[in-house]
């Protein structure tokens, strides 16, 4: 047990590592951009300013001063929680962030339990078809999702389901399912190829091992066998890549947003880049670091609890 | 890619020349997939569009290929400093989300497809240095690299002469498989409206124009699209059947797969 608090610690200590680096690396990226925000704020409210305006306007804001003590003074207010103001809106880049979490979480639980409906059943009939027709059908509608772009898929959802049928409104104002199920399936849909042949591979490897052979010699019927053995033990590795899919879902699907004009925080950074509202860009570079990683941290951890291998402390 | 090469043969009508009173005009005789906005014959454009896709795809892929597998190639072979740097940057790319970074940083640096390029480049080279990094530690200690390095070759010599062609098959199997997908991501950028620009004829920024006009004129967004579609499968039919009768170890369509995870497991733990 103690190796394994040690383990977590370094792991800790890791992301706190990547976090500094990351955003070192964007603000330095920012810092030699050629746009100057000062300039875009002015644009946004449509007023030409004198340049003793902007200058002024430039030291109130810090960006006078040399990088390293602007990067310094960004590092120090994150650790006290503020994460700067927005240059477009002029709001706290946290609140702003923190506005569009409950969208993100929910788009991307939804989509992932429709990827999950969508790419099981098929990889497990895939698999246990192997080389017949069942396999290749299977094989083929994977072959679709992986090739198809996924704002393609969008479009002609938007066009097909909700112009064409009006079984969906296009834009509709408050927050509910009707609003998550077409880009929520966009989103599946392009996961579950990636899936549905993660699957078939990891339910192949299973069902070629010995205890499968053992099982059916001990003459368990073969649905036991699936249901009790194989599946489990073939979902297992499954859970790594779920967990870098989560990730990156968490840190928001600009395309698919964008598509269905859904307000989560792919479009919000697509906003703050048109925008040049670099404190808000920061803010989303950091949010995504930091949830992908932790993430992956739980990831690690629960494949340790699941796992029984694993779980007498390696 | 014959398309691209001959689009001046093909196409039925000057891609850039606007016809105003043609503006969207539904797909006929004339213009077999219609016109858009401004009037211009979307036929030509889808046509003209691959050179600027299938060349900004190839350019991607090279510089993937060409950075990440020299990293990895000097990481393996020289260990040590060099090594740990190297990894630990990798180590870092890895633990993030690829598309988010690359968004951002087009984002900053401007739009346009060179920075598109620039970014995914950026965000993508640390597979390749990782399984070329595999690679050459694989061979690093073979009698015939410890022959050649005490019968006095130069690092140089020995990087070139028998590195490089060890680890080449594989990354051109692993780049031919991601050829579809890089196609993807570039696409994509385009139509956030990151990656080329108006001046330029390209199927994500055409799709991207597309979209506003969906309910008037569908087939602005319907043939770009499925250019895209068509060429991404093209791609990957041929990755994966030059990865089937290149990479013997494989069966069944679907190994390719299972490496990822090792491969990221190794990433964990090392």
């Amino acid at each position: 047990m103690k190796i394994k608090k040690r383990q977590l610690g370094q792991r800790l200590l890791q992301i706190v590592i990547v976090l500094l680096g990351i955003s070192f690396l964007s603000f330095l990226l920012i810092y030699l951009a050629p746009g100057d925000p000062v300039r875009a704020m002015f644009a946004v409210s449509g007023s030409i300013p004198s340049e003793e305006l902007m200058d002024e306007m430039r030291v109130s804001l810090g960006l006078d001063r040399p990088f390293l003590v602007q990067y310094g003074t960004w590092v120090l207010n994150c650790l006290k929680g503020d994460f700067g103001t927005s240059y477009s809106t002029g709001q706290p880049v946290a609140q702003m962030l923190a506005g569009r979490v409950a969208p993100t979480v929910q788009l991307t639980l939804l989509s992932m339990v429709m990827m999950m409906v969508m790419a099981v059943p098929l990889g497990v009939v895939s698999a246990l078809n192997q080389n017949r027709l069942l396999d290749y059908i299977a094989r083929g509608i994977t072959f679709f999702s992986i090739s198809m772009p996924n704002f393609w898929v969008g479009l002609l959802l938007l066009y097909f389901i909700a112009l064409k049928l009006g079984w969906l409104p296009v834009v509709s104002k408050n927050m509910d399912l009707q609003k998550m199920l077409l880009p929520a399936f966009t989103l599946a849909f392009a996961m579950a190829g990636k899936y549905s042949r993660q699957v078939r591979a990891a339910v192949l490897e299973e069902l070629n091992q010995d205890y499968v052979a053992g099982a059916r010699a001990r003459g368990l019927r073969e649905s036991v066998i699936l249901w009790r053995h194989v599946i489990p033990n073939a979902m297992l590795p499954l859970i790594t890549i779920l967990g870098l899919s989560l990730g990156s879902l968490l840190g928001g699907t600009a395309v698919v947003e964008i598509i269905f004009s859904f307000p989560a925080l792919g479009s919000l950074a697509i906003n703050a880049i048109n925008a040049m509202d670099y404190p808000l860009i920061q803010g989303f570079v950091l949010w995504i670091s930091l949830i992908y990683m932790a993430v992956n941290l739980a990831v690690d951890v629960s494949y340790s609890i699941l796992d029984p291998r694993l779980r007498k402390g390696v | 890619m014959a398309v691209a090469v001959f689009a001046p043969y093909i196409a039925t009508h000057d891609p850039q020349q606007a016809i105003l009173t043609d503006a969207r005009q539904s797909p006929s005789g004339a213009h077999w997939f219609g016109t858009d906005r401004m009037g211009r014959d979307l036929f030509s454009r889808v046509v003209y569009g691959a050179r600027t896709s299938l060349a900004s795809t190839m350019a991607l892929v090279v510089c993937i290929f060409t950075i990440g597998s020299l990293m990895g190639i000097v990481a393996g072979y020289s260990g040590g400093l060099v090594d740990t740097v190297i990894m630990r940057v990798s180590d870092m790319m890895v633990s993030f989300p690829g598309m988010a970074l690359a968004i951002a940083m087009a984002g900053i640096m401007g739009p346009s497809i060179t920075n598109a390029v620039i970014a995914i480049t950026m965000v993508s080279w640390t597979k390749y240095a990782r399984l070329a990094r595999s690679l050459v530690l694989k061979i690093k200690h073979e009698d015939f690299v410890l022959a050649a390095r005490i019968s006095g070759g130069r690092h140089r010599h020995i990087l070139w002469r028998y590195m490089f062609p060890a680890v080449v098959p594989t990354l051109v199997i692993t780049a031919a498989t991601d050829m579809g997908g890089m196609m993807l991501e570039l696409a994509a950028f385009s139509f956030l409206g990151l990656g080329a620009q108006s001046t330029s004829i390209e199927w994500g920024y055409m799709l991207n124009q597309g979209r506003a006009y969906m309910q008037a004129a569908p087939w602005l967004m319907i043939f770009p699209g499925l250019a895209i579609f068509i060429t991404v499968v093209i791609f990957n039919l041929l990755g994966d059947s030059l990865r089937d009768v290149l990479d013997p170890r494989d069966t069944g369509g679907a190994g390719q797969y299972t490496p990822l995870v090792v491969q990221l497991e190794k990433g964990i733990e090392s």
